[in-house]
């Protein structure tokens, strides 16, 4: 029954309507000679360009997602009429279709069809069209395209094609989109009050693309005072969202930058602030771990290319044992030779990490070594006000507190954690009480050597895995072992995204360099009044 | 007219209502303490009284929540242990702190009174008086013939004694000595209070000691601190017998 | 070209006794080197300027070690930013040098330094002004390591930063100004540092005259920093920094001021390292951010332990074996020099703690007692 819609002659659609009203379908009630749509793709079968343009603009304006392909068709050169009725055909490679219907026509043979011609002016029509009918496409993705070609085309005419998207879209970021489109686009309206309901949208969404919007409108609309105030209300509201915004992407940034301290940090807040062993060999343990890693995906990628999405996974036990390992051996080897001289350990340990990272210079290469991040932990996720987050960074948020809160579990709940803070407390007694504090320190030093070791594979995300991966971070995380107040997880966890956001808050005023250096000089003079960190334990045995 | 204050009435240390707590546990609980010129003072009490933190609070190391903490005039909750130490407060550390590596004869140089400026001390020769002063005290401590030894060869009670000697330097007025007989044999114990009882007397002297036979050894009047406020005082017979402290000592 | 020096001193203050020989060694070091320089080329004591140069480059470590074992050795404090007061003295009398380039630059600006040229600056920075004057640049080669070093060890000994604590911040410090000195906008040549010195005090860097006064300078200035150290470690004060390191809190109590005394000899201490910073510069040509790496400080404390730190001749024999060493490694098998310094860290520190005089004194002991 659609295909009589075609037809071109009353006699035909007088045919059509008496089918039609026969048909159960309600569309069909409007009936031939009253369907717009029919009528719009006869024009576009008239002959002249003119003719052609409004047929068009006429089919763009309805706002039917069928026009679509017929009018990606004329574009293409592909929309044709039959010689022998006149009816419009779009041209495939696999045949003629019926351009209203979608049905295949005969003849298959192309001589029997005549291209519709056309020139630039049908072209620049085609273009508009095309960009406000995508609006209605079933596609999510093309429509949010054409609502950002509406937004960025700003022609009043759109308005009502507009309205009526905004309307009819359920998804709410295209809806969003839409509203700016609207919004932008009613700036342009003739009408004054239309005008001002579009500079209070702008005023209450928060993207920069608005505010230029709403300033160039100050600027041109210098006659009219009501506008002007209109627009500097709005500028001053999205200013404040805006500001509002950039907090918080700030925040975000610097509460990722805390959670990488932090996960470097819990490790040294274990053997530094827990045993008293001052570690410079902590960077390497990171490093061990970030080339776990590494050998952990080229590994699954030479003999199991299926597991590349959960390479990361497998990595972070294989990080935790080889560098907990090495700290294992590290401490029952030299470290216990050295304890009560925190010096010497610190130089010592400064010298193995030189050895360690040479050693891994020397097998790896100096080169840096990528790792991929699983497609899980890709893109970025868009919030509302314009905030995105890179979602591997927000894994590793995710990661840095999981960590965290292991250790703390593994410390207040295991038969190995009870162990540990006896022998850190009260080391002869827990050796008569029968506990091996021997085996106590390496398992601790070995644990914490592991948390660095897991630190590495976050690294890795998003960090290059080269061999003095950990030099970089050493030092920051020393400064919040301090900060934070030795051997106090809570505290490390508090100096971490402090110094983090700090560092992130100071970094668009004076820059990653300054930034950093007003970041340790604030710590040294930090220490000035609280020499024993943000969350100190006080009493007569913290000297001792 | 009011008769003036005879000058022995003024004490040498006058602790009243020191509180000090660490992580809301009270170390000390409204302590008053009061100690006259010329006294020697032996203050007991049990593991966890606040002896110690009572002797961190004279010296400066740890500044008391609330409460009066004078020496003489000075108002000591104001000062550091630096000027706590030049006013004339000498401390002995429960666990002997001597320097290792330097001779005994260099320990005691250290601590000899006098003045104490870096540029001052660069230059610093000992004269004659000073060296008869040193000799003095190491007969008094009995190292003359250990002089020339590093005091990290001492012996145990040596060291006990070298600190002492070194207390004796600095001449102070009033002498803290925390535990001076730990790990001591008996006859060293003997001698230490005789040693005591002879400093006594021109100087104060607070002892706190745990070893009751050194106590009785002192005879004077004793302190019982517990939960960090006093708990009773008097002579050492009196207190022996007062029932808190024995409950104190002997559970409840 | 270092070993005899080393084997000398060594022996010389290895016996205990800083007697005649001592001198005669000193005197020997200071004309032989020079002398021998003077030497027709194919003679086979004849040393070549590079051999000059070289030698003064680790006389001035080995001033640098003096300084750090000063109040490592003696005072218990382990800074790991003494590079930082170094690279401050070498960045004080490099700035003389850029100065006496005048309009000799690739940009031949009369004034004006060529990375402030090529940086478009149209004047010179009012802290460079002065340092057209060798005799202030010398000072301020002191001068601004010390006062860095007197508020720096003011802030942190005034709240008992100690022990690995204030290692730790130090090693901030040097980091800090590592990066400060790597922007460009600090005026102090960014990445590049200075190079391309060409004179000091008129005569060109690059004769044999020069290189041979600079040698003899810096053995000047490391025989009068040993002497100073010696006379202040052998003084009571000596001994009073000696009792901080074995027991601080007990000098409190016997009314020193702890912090006063650690200031003092952490600021001598720096001054004594800017020196050597300023002798360095104008020996190697060029000064730039990477001498600040934490990196560097910290290697310059393991030539103190390896010399064996707590004596001063220690610090100098160690400064010139890990130095001689390095030479000779670096360029037989670079790969095995990294191996080799962390090795010494480990060694030093677990099996040698008294490092080489320590060794050589047990040495000594055991054969008199052999006899």
């Amino acid at each position: 029954m659609i295909k009589l819609r075609t037809l071109p002659t009353i006699a035909l659609l007088a045919l059509a309507m008496l089918i039609c009203s026969l048909a159960p379908r309600p569309a069909t009630a409007q009936g031939a000679a009253a369907d717009p749509f029919a009528a719009a793709l006869e024009r576009l079968a008239g002959g002249d360009f003119g003719q052609i343009v409004e047929g068009i603009n006429a089919l763009a304006a309805l706002g039917d997602a069928r026009a679509v392909p017929i009018l990606r068709a004329l574009g293409d050169n592909a929309l044709a009429k039959r010689q022998s009725d006149q009816r419009l055909a779009i041209l495939r490679d696999d045949g003629p279709i019926d351009a209203a219907t979608g049905t295949r026509l005969e003849p298959a043979d192309r001589a029997a069809y005549a291209p519709i011609g056309i020139n630039n002016r049908v072209r620049v029509a085609l273009r508009g069209a095309l960009g406000r009918l995508v609006l209605f496409s079933p596609d999510d993705a093309e429509r949010l395209a054409a609502a950002q070609g509406v937004y960025r085309s700003r022609a009043a005419e759109n308005l009502p094609l507009i309205e009526r998207a905004y309307a009819a879209e359920r998804n709410p970021r295209i809806k969003a989109q839409l509203e700016l489109a609207l919004a932008a686009t009613r700036l342009m309206s003739p009408d004054a009050a239309t005008r001002r309901a579009g500079v209070d949208t702008l005023g209450a969404s928060s993207s920069a693309e608005a505010r230029a919007l709403l300033v160039e409108t100050r600027a041109a609309a210098n006659s009219d005072a009501e506008l002007v105030a209109a627009v500097d209300r709005a500028l001053a509201s999205l200013d404040f969202r805006l500001q509002i915004a950039s907090a918080a992407q700030t925040f975000f940034q610097g509460l990722s930058l805390g959670s990488v301290l932090l996960l470097a940090a819990i490790g040294l807040a274990i053997t530094f602030g827990v045993m008293g062993v001052i570690n410079m060999a902590h960077g390497e343990m990171v490093m061990i771990g970030a080339y776990a890693t590494y050998l952990v995906q080229e590994a699954i990628r030479a003999w199991a290319p299926g597991l590349a999405d959960v390479s990361i996974l497998i990595a972070i036990p294989a990080a935790f044992l080889s560098a907990g390992a090495f700290g294992f051996v590290l401490e029952r080897g030299l470290i216990r030779h050295l304890y009560g001289r925190p010096l010497e350990t610190l130089l010592m340990t400064f010298g193995l990490g030189m050895i360690v990272q040479q050693a891994v210079r020397l097998a790896f290469g100096a080169q840096n070594r990528e790792v991929s991040s699983p497609t899980w932990m890709q893109g970025t996720i868009a919030l509302p006000g314009g905030i995105a987050i890179t979602q591997n960074r927000l894994w590793i948020i995710v990661f840095g507190l999981a960590v965290l809160l292991a250790t703390v579990a593994v410390i207040r709940f295991t038969r190995f954690g009870l162990n540990m803070r006896a022998v850190t407390q009260n080391r002869p007694i827990a050796a008569t009480m029968g506990i091996p504090t021997g085996r106590v320190d390496a398992m601790t030093f070995a644990f914490g050597s592991g948390i660095a070791g897991m630190a590495g594979v976050a690294l890795s995300q998003i960090d290059n895995v080269s061999p003095n991966l950990g030099t970089g971070y050493i030092i920051d995380s020393f400064m919040v072992v301090v900060f934070g107040g030795v051997g106090n997880l809570a505290g490390t966890l508090v100096g971490a995204f402090i110094l983090g956001i700090v560092n992130k808050v100071l970094e668009p005023y004076a820059g990653a360099v300054l930034g950093k250096i007003f970041v340790l000089v604030a710590i040294i003079l930090f220490i000035q009044r609280r020499p024993r960190g943000l969350f100190a334990l006080r009493g007569r045995f913290v000297e001792s | 007219m009011t008769t003036p204050a005879a000058p022995a009435a003024e004490p040498v240390l006058y602790l009243d209502g020191v509180t000090v707590t660490f992580d809301g546990f009270r170390a000390l609980n409204e302590l008053s303490i009061v100690v006259e010129p010329g006294e020697l003072r032996t203050i007991i009490g049990p593991n966890g009284a606040g002896k110690t933190t009572m002797m961190d609070v004279i010296t400066g190391k740890t500044k008391p929540d609330r409460g009066t903490v004078r020496f003489k005039q000075h108002d000591l909750t104001r000062l550091d242990e630096v000027r706590i130490a030049n006013l004339g407060i000498g401390r002995k550390f429960q666990k002997p702190t001597v320097f290792d590596h330097l001779t005994v004869v260099e320990n005691l140089e250290l601590a000899l009174k006098g003045e104490r400026r870096p540029l001052i001390v660069l230059f610093a020769r000992l004269d004659a008086d000073e060296r008869a002063r040193i000799d003095e005290v190491l007969t008094l401590v009995g190292l003359t013939a250990r002089a020339r030894a590093p005091a990290g060869l001492l012996s145990h009670g040596q060291r006990q004694w070298l600190e002492i000697g070194m207390l004796l330097m600095q001449d102070p007025e009033l002498l803290l000595i925390d535990e001076p007989v730990a790990g001591m044999t008996d006859h060293e114990t003997h001698e230490t209070a005789e040693l005591l009882r002879r400093i006594a007397g021109e100087r104060s002297v607070v002892v706190v000691e745990h070893d009751m036979e050194f106590v009785r050894a002192l005879a004077r009047r004793v302190t019982v601190l517990h939960e960090g406020r006093v708990l009773a005082e008097g002579p050492i017979d009196h207190v022996q017998n007062d029932p808190r402290v024995i409950e104190v000592y002997l559970g409840r | 070209m270092g070993g005899p020096i080393t084997a000398a001193l060594a022996g010389g203050r290895a016996g205990g006794r800083a007697g005649r020989s001592l001198w005669l060694i000193w005197a020997i070091a200071l004309a032989a080197v020079p002398l021998l320089n003077k030497l027709p080329a194919d003679s086979p004591f004849y040393l070549s300027d590079f051999v000059v140069s070289v030698t003064g480059k680790w006389i001035c470590y080995a001033i640098l070690a003096l300084s750090i074992d000063l109040i490592w050795g003696y005072c218990g404090i382990l800074s790991l930013g003494h590079g930082a007061f170094f690279a401050l003295g070498g960045y004080a009398i490099g700035m003389h040098l850029m100065r006496m380039i005048g309009s000799r630059g690739v940009f031949g600006h009369p004034v004006l330094p060529d990375f402030m040229v090529f940086l478009n600056w149209p004047a010179l920075p009012w802290y460079w002004h002065g340092f057209e004057y060798f005799v202030f640049a010398a000072f301020m080669a002191l001068a601004v390591p010390g006062t860095l070093a007197l508020v720096f060890g003011w802030l942190a000994f005034r709240s008992r930063i100690t022990g690995v604590y204030f290692s730790i911040i130090t090693q901030a410090m040097t980091y800090a100004l590592m990066l400060a000195f790597f922007r460009n906008d600090m005026g102090f040549g960014g990445n590049n540092g200075f190079t391309g010195f060409k004179d000091l005090l008129g005569i060109p860097l690059q004769t044999p005259e020069m290189r041979s006064a600079l040698y003899v300078a810096s053995l000047l200035a490391l025989m009068l920093s040993f002497l100073l150290c010696r006379f202040i470690v052998s003084s009571k004060l000596g001994r009073v920094l000696v009792a901080i390191r074995d027991a601080e809190s007990r000098v409190r109590f016997l009314g020193y001021s702890v912090t006063a005394y650690k200031l003092f000899v952490f600021t001598l201490s720096a001054v004594l390292a800017g020196l050597a910073g300023a002798l360095y510069v104008p020996q190697v040509g060029i000064i730039n951010p990477g001498e600040f790496s934490p990196a560097n400080s910290i290697e310059a404390v393991i030539w103190v332990a390896v010399g064996g730190r707590g004596t001063l001749s220690g610090a100098i024999l160690g400064a010139l074996a890990v130095n001689g060493a390095k030479s000779w490694l670096t360029t037989v098998a670079p790969d095995l020099w990294l191996f080799v310094l962390g090795g010494l860290f480990v060694a030093v520190t677990v099996v040698l703690p008294n490092g080489l005089i320590g060794l050589l004194r047990r040495r000594k002991r055991d054969e008199g007692n052999g006899q």
